[in-house]
């Protein structure tokens, strides 16, 4: 991503004095966005540093309240121990659910974005500009309006599922209605802890890949248009099969297109508030609860700001861990590049 | 911080314009058949939930839908005035929220954009000592969800009280902590597509004796419309949409925002909303930014289709 830096260099052998105007003139652009910057978000990271260690609560936040208390590492142990008054807090099946919610979304959404792109991408088909303004629709409904929508989908009584499976499958076999509790079902599909997943979860699925896959069909669309016709020619006299050809041809130049919106996928989806927020409200018994969301409980729900803060920090260093190993895989995997 | 679902726009390079119109080809008759079947399943699955919700927002007879009805009894627009007069149960219209979203929508795609393309277009054309760093550190913000930084800023926002006003229980107040998460995304956005531009337009200006600011104003400006358009666009659905920091920070159901209204319509809390109701009240928010999308779609996706390939 960092094309710039190859252009940056000047002409050569610039004085001391000519360099220092160049960077005074950097700075006067960069003022604005620093000063921004340094006050909104850099000091808060580092008062976030200090939060974390103290037992800073809604009682500290009056103006003539006194400063919080210095509790070490206790914030970090509580959250490490599961030991914080959140109902059904866990913090390693969270954590362990959060990795696969994002990973399992991204391999979804990335396997029917190709697979979709491949479809409209065969010659002669009819429609395709028709099909193509269609399937874009999900990517420009605001995600807030998709995870509410997609909650009363699955109400197990007024929901739009549950009466589609009613007026199809249940009229064939003639089954009594079906009061599938999607988002509430206490137990779960599969516990195998810490990976919990309850049926929740497959809604969520359901929904966020609604939400997700166009997006990646619509990046596979350019990688496969760019590739040149020759290719596929070169192939066929070479006397390569369709699946040969696929392989040969397509999935190498698809690669560099989409390896780095799957990793740009996986962080969003790892940080994706709404659907779990609104849809299941992290339920049932937490067990579709996100990190992004915990968070977001821990300030909203129990004004534990010493706590969030650490637990931020926490979210931080996953983060970190994250981007080093995709960007990691990322290089050693890459067989072809552009 | 957060970054809305799509980034990067670059100059028309795109999907279109590439295309090289292979020969069409020749379907058998069956095989078209087994493909339009297959497109067309997949165009019912993305239609059905807005198809749902259209019907349900003008199908006022029911409260709460008790069969599956995509086309409506006897259609009104009765829910879109019920939402558009009162859409929550505290004395506010929907037009007072909307203006509550539209401020947060404007302060932040302006700010976000004036600030962030001055920052990008240093970033993308000078050198100076710490320029590393800076990206470095304006690259490890961005991976962060605007929510890492809830607690600090409630906490310090809290603290801004200017007789009586208190910066914390103000739109202005969550308008800095969405800009916040906006900013780093918009530096970063707009810094991509600056260098694409080339540098020969510059130089030339340079020989002709315009200076950095001149330049800047003259050349990349009127150049970057597209992308200055786009993140302008996802601030403004930053701001549009915006929940978590109104959700938190406003305790006067005077300054809520869109979401957190709708927050109150949906799930456990729709007993007491009809059904209709909440269906308008989300046309209603997601209807103006989706229009834009669809209209800026090309700039928006044309970065992201070209984005990858060049690394």
């Amino acid at each position: 991503m960092t094309a710039a830096t190859a252009g940056v260099a000047g002409p050569p052998r610039r004085s001391f004095w000519r360099r220092s105007v160049n960077s005074r003139t950097a700075y006067m652009f960069l003022a604005p966005a620093l000063l921004v910057m340094v006050v909104i978000t850099f000091y808060p990271l580092a008062f976030q540093v200090w939060m974390s260690f103290t037992d800073y609560g809604l009682k500290n936040l009056k103006p003539t309240a006194p400063p919080p208390n210095y509790v070490g590492f206790n914030n970090y142990i509580r959250i490490l121990n599961s030991d914080i008054v959140i109902p059904n807090f866990d913090f390693l099946r969270i954590l362990v659910f959060n990795l696969f919610w994002a990973f399992t979304n991204v391999v979804i959404h990335v396997i029917l974005g190709v697979a979709i792109a491949l479809l409209l991408n065969v010659k002669g088909l009819k429609g395709r500009s028709v099909y193509r303004a269609i399937y874009i629709l999900p990517v420009v409904i605001p995600p807030i309006i998709v995870a509410t929508v997609w909650r009363n989908m699955f109400d197990p009584q007024y929901g739009a599922i549950n009466q589609l499976i009613n007026s199809t499958v249940g009229v064939l076999f003639k089954l009594p209605p079906a009061g599938i509790e999607w988002l509430t079902k206490p137990d779960p599909i599969i516990n195998l802890y810490p990976l919990v997943l309850p049926l929740a979860y497959f809604a969520l699925l359901a929904a966020n890949t609604w939400l997700g896959w166009p997006l990646n069909s619509v990046v596979a669309t350019g990688a496969l248009q760019s590739i040149p016709g020759d290719l596929y020619e070169a192939a066929e006299m070479d006397g390569a099969g369709a699946w040969m050809k696929f392989k040969v041809v397509t999935l190498p130049h698809l690669r560099p297109a989409m390896l780095p919106y799957a990793i740009y996928g996986f962080v969003i989806t790892f940080n994706l508030f709404y659907l779990s927020y609104f849809m299941s409200g992290g339920g049932p018994f937490g067990q579709t609860e996100l990190l992004v969301t915990t968070a977001y409980r821990l300030v909203n729900e129990q004004h534990l700001f010493g706590v969030a803060a650490s637990f931020a920090i926490f979210q931080f260093f996953i983060l970190l861990a994250l981007t080093l190993i995709t960007n990691k895989l990322a290089k050693t995997t890459a067989s072809y590049d552009a | 911080m957060t970054t809305p679902n799509v980034a990067i726009a670059r100059p028309v390079a795109g999907a279109e314009a590439k295309t090289k119109r292979r020969p069409k080809g020749h379907l058998s008759l069956r095989r078209q058949i087994v493909l339009q079947v297959l497109c067309i399943l997949i165009a019912i699955t993305v239609l059905f939930p807005i198809a749902w919700i259209v019907s349900m927002s003008l199908d006022t007879t029911n409260a709460r839908p008790t069969g599956l009805n995509l086309i409506p009894n006897s259609p009104s627009l009765e829910a879109y005035k019920t939402v558009l007069a009162r859409p929550t149960q505290n004395d506010v219209s929907f037009v007072e929220l909307a203006l509550n979203s539209m401020f947060l929508a404007v302060v932040i795609a302006t700010l976000s954009v004036a600030i962030g393309v001055l920052a990008a277009y240093a970033f993308s054309r000078m050198k100076f000592r710490g320029r590393e760093f800076l990206m470095i550190a304006i690259l490890a913000v961005l991976m962060l969800p605007a929510i890492a930084t809830l607690a600090p800023l409630y906490v310090m926002l809290n603290k801004v009280v200017i007789a009586g006003f208190n910066l914390r229980n103000s739109l202005p107040g969550v308008a800095l902590a969405v800009l916040a998460g906006q900013l780093p995304f918009a530096i970063w956005n707009m810094k991509g597509y600056l260098d694409t531009i080339p540098r020969e337009l510059e130089e030339a200006a340079t020989v002709d004796g315009a200076g950095r600011v001149q330049t800047f104003v003259r050349i990349i400006l009127p150049l970057s419309t597209p992308v200055i358009a786009v993140t302008a666009f996802f601030g403004f659905i930053a701001g549009w949409t915006e929940f978590y920091f109104s959700s938190i920070f406003l305790d006067n159901y005077k300054n809520w925002t869109l979401a957190v209204a709708l927050n109150g319509m949906v799930g456990q809390y729709s007993g007491s909303t009809p059904w209709s109701s909440f269906a308008a009240f989300s046309i209603l928010v997601a209807l103006p930014v989706s229009v834009v999308y669809l209209f800026l779609q090309r700039y928006i996706i044309s970065g992201l289709t070209v984005g990858g390939v060049k690394g």
